[in-house]
């Protein structure tokens, strides 16, 4: 039915098998749509935050997909900056992933704005001391940048492409892809940093403040060092998830091991960063406030097994499976470390988030337990089932994989 | 950011609250619900949410009885006076340090309610309106014409009853004044507590009741060491009462909230 609109050369399942799949996803995606109408209709009461928890879950989820879809900007640099050619085979899913984050971050973020028609004003009024205003402007901008190096795989498509205007489009773009990979690293070293400055610059909750560089705390650092570790590993462990879906070899197995090594290199130098941050932060932040470690931790929600599963079970495990050339050689190890390492970045932020408002500052005060609504767990899930309508097009009528046709031979 | 701002003026406003005084009555909350145009639902049950620019905290010095003692510390904004917590953050400026005066206020119409000055600040004294305000059936009419009623979405705290001040200095300029003499301006809660636990006035004049009761031995303020340098202080004699504002290292939290 769809024929003409496939890529030549390679297999895909049946019309309707795949509207089939759609509509699952769809229907997924046209539940959330429905909750977040009604969270507009209805204000923030349908969350569970409060004068506590003023951030929940929607920010974790914006934090944490703009962290994994960092592939997108760190894979770029290295294919079109460093030029590493390997990457070539992987880097338009990178950017369809990031696009996904990217988009999902924008518009969660416009569900958890108390106003969201005046959303604008953040460009408009911006307050150029907050961290929060870098955010606004740089992630803007890079989904500008990301949508302009979407564009471009759009244009490919078999029909599309046949028209001489998208044709000629399409190459124009393609021929300055090295200057936005650039502009697109320029912003995305700003905003990741800026998120994680979010959290350090809060002098007053001793639990996320940092000291740091100029007027950069060092949360600004590690958010970013955090970010181009973790981002390729989620690039990596989506394009293992749709190779099985698929049952096809999309990517040369070269391509994913060499950036599995830089992104286990990578981590192994955030581990030891974040590690050696926080000891500072026992150390010597707390105590100049009155406070002792101890006291950060608290019960089962808040407890310390929290620092033990981000930094050593997802930070130290799958740094040392990616290090180690025979277990990132084995798809299964690799698929370990990788969602390992991004459990680990949602729970950073998450940790950031969350457990930053949950510490009581006062000494008269007790710890608050936050558990989102299910309203905020439809809408934040959504990112799921948006990624996989926007992934499951592409895959069909892009041609995302420039070496799917060679590694999947048609059958004589 | 006030250090940014710091310019010659003659006024600092400023609060002292006697906790010794303090009964806990929450005369002060209600004056200041009804002075800023606070709507109330039906279920206020969820503290969380529940908007009170002026909160009373309970705290205890943690012993069993009959050793037990009790102190109340009601808790308005700070204005805090050293790199504001909350202005700094606000992507919009919404939220805005007057280096004239001192006073931290809310412009609730720029406000995007992105809740980011909520986290900011260490006191909790910012709130956010999870609801549509809504008054029983007559009630608008008691609403304070001087003060803005705020709209679901937008975040909002203690102004220092900064619309007493524009009155106060209406009434200077009519009376051919440009300064205002210590009294004239006072917060709704200052006025209504029945013990005169709240003094409030303008630090910089040496001649304020305020300027003289924070030189006091027993004065301290709220979480100091974090050095957001409040302009509310509390005096009380007990040194428990006092060791229950801040964190110390080795001291045993003790001060709880009944
Ligand atoms: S107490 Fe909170 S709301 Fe008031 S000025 Fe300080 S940080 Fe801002
Ligand atoms: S909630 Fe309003 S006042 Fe607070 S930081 Fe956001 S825009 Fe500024």
């Amino acid at each position: 039915m769809d024929r003409a609109w496939i890529p030549e050369g390679v297999q895909r399942c049946s019309a309707g098998a795949f509207y089939s799949w759609m509509a699952l996803w769809l229907f997924v995606l046209g539940a959330a749509v429905t909750t977040a109408l009604l969270i507009l209709w209805k204000g923030l009461n349908q969350t569970n935050m409060n004068d506590y928890f003023g951030f929940g879950a929607w920010i974790t989820a914006d934090l944490g997909v703009i962290a994994l879809g960092a592939g997108a900007f760190f894979s770029g640099f290295l294919t079109y900056v460093l030029r590493i050619k390997e990457l070539k085979a992987l880097i338009n899913f990178a950017v369809i992933i990031g696009f996904i984050c990217y988009s999902s971050a924008l518009l969660i973020l416009t569900l958890d704005i108390g106003q969201p028609l005046r959303g604008w004003f953040g460009y408009w009024f911006p307050n150029i001391h907050s961290m929060l205003t870098e955010v606004i402007f740089c992630i803007t901008l890079y989904f500008t940048v990301l949508t302009i190096e979407y564009v471009p795989l759009i244009l490919e498509n078999r029909k599309i492409y046949a028209n001489p205007v998208a044709h000629t489009l399409s190459h124009n773009f393609h021929e300055a892809m090295a200057i936005f990979a650039a502009i697109g690293t320029f912003l995305s070293f700003f905003h990741q940093g800026s998120l994680g400055g979010m959290y350090g610059v809060l002098y007053a909750r001793p639990f996320a403040f940092r000291e740091g560089f100029f007027v950069w705390p060092w949360t600004f650092f590690l958010f970013i060092f955090s970010a181009i570790s973790v981002g390729p590993t989620f690039t990596i462990l989506i394009t293992m998830i749709l190779q099985k879906v698929t049952k096809k070899r999309l990517v040369p197995r070269e391509s994913l091991s060499v950036l599995a090594k830089i992104a286990g290199c990578l981590l192994c130098g955030y581990v030891i960063v974040k590690i050696a941050d926080t000891y500072y932060w026992a150390t010597h932040i707390l105590p100049a406030r009155g406070l002792t470690f101890a006291e950060q931790y608290h019960g089962y929600q808040y407890g310390l097994w929290l620092l033990f599963a981000e930094i050593g079970l997802c930070g130290i495990i799958p740094a040392l499976i990616l290090i180690t050339r025979r277990l990132r050689e084995n798809d299964k190890w690799l698929v370990l470390a990788c969602a390992l390492a991004s459990i680990g970045v949602v729970l950073n932020r998450f940790i950031f988030t969350v457990q930053t408002l949950a510490m009581p500052v006062y000494p008269f005060d007790k710890w608050y337990i936050y558990f989102p609504s299910w309203q905020e767990w439809v809408t934040s899930m959504a990112v799921v089932a948006y990624g996989a309508v926007i992934i499951s097009l592409s895959y069909r009528y892009l041609p995302v994989f420039p070496y799917e046709r060679d590694l999947n031979p048609p059958a004589r | 950011m006030s250090e940014h701002h710091e310019v010659a003026s003659k006024e600092k406003y400023g609060m002292v609250i006697d906790l010794d005084k303090c009964t806990g009555c929450g005369a002060c909350t209600v004056s200041c619900l009804s002075e800023n145009n606070h709507y109330v639902r039906e279920d206020e049950s969820d503290k969380l949410r529940s908007v009170a620019w002026m909160k009373v905290y309970k705290v205890t010095n943690g012993e069993p009885f009959p050793n037990t003692k009790v102190a109340f510390i009601p808790r308005p904004c700070m204005h805090c006076d050293h790199h504001t917590p909350c202005v700094s953050v606000c992507p919009v400026m919404a939220t805005d340090y007057n280096p004239l005066t001192g006073i931290v206020s809310q412009i609730y119409t720029r406000c995007i309610g992105c809740r980011y000055c909520v986290g900011a600040c260490p006191y909790h004294a910012r709130y956010f309106n999870w609801w549509d305000p809504v008054w029983p059936e007559g009630m608008h009419k008691l609403l304070n014409p001087d003060m803005s009623p705020r709209m679901r979405g937008v975040v909002e705290k203690c102004s220092f009853c900064n619309h007493r001040l524009q009155k106060a200095k209406d009434k200077a300029y009519v009376e051919g004044r440009r300064d205002l003499k210590d009294g004239e301006y006072v917060t709704a809660c200052a006025e209504a507590c029945p013990t005169r636990a709240i003094t409030f006035g303008n630090m910089k004049d040496p001649e304020s009741a305020v300027a003289k009761l924070i030189k006091s031995p027993g004065a301290f303020r709220l979480l100091e060491k974090l050095g957001t340098q409040p302009k509310v202080y509390y005096l009380s004699n007990e040194s428990w009462i006092r060791e229950s504002g801040d964190n110390a290292l080795g001291r045993k939290k003790t001060a709880r909230p009944a």
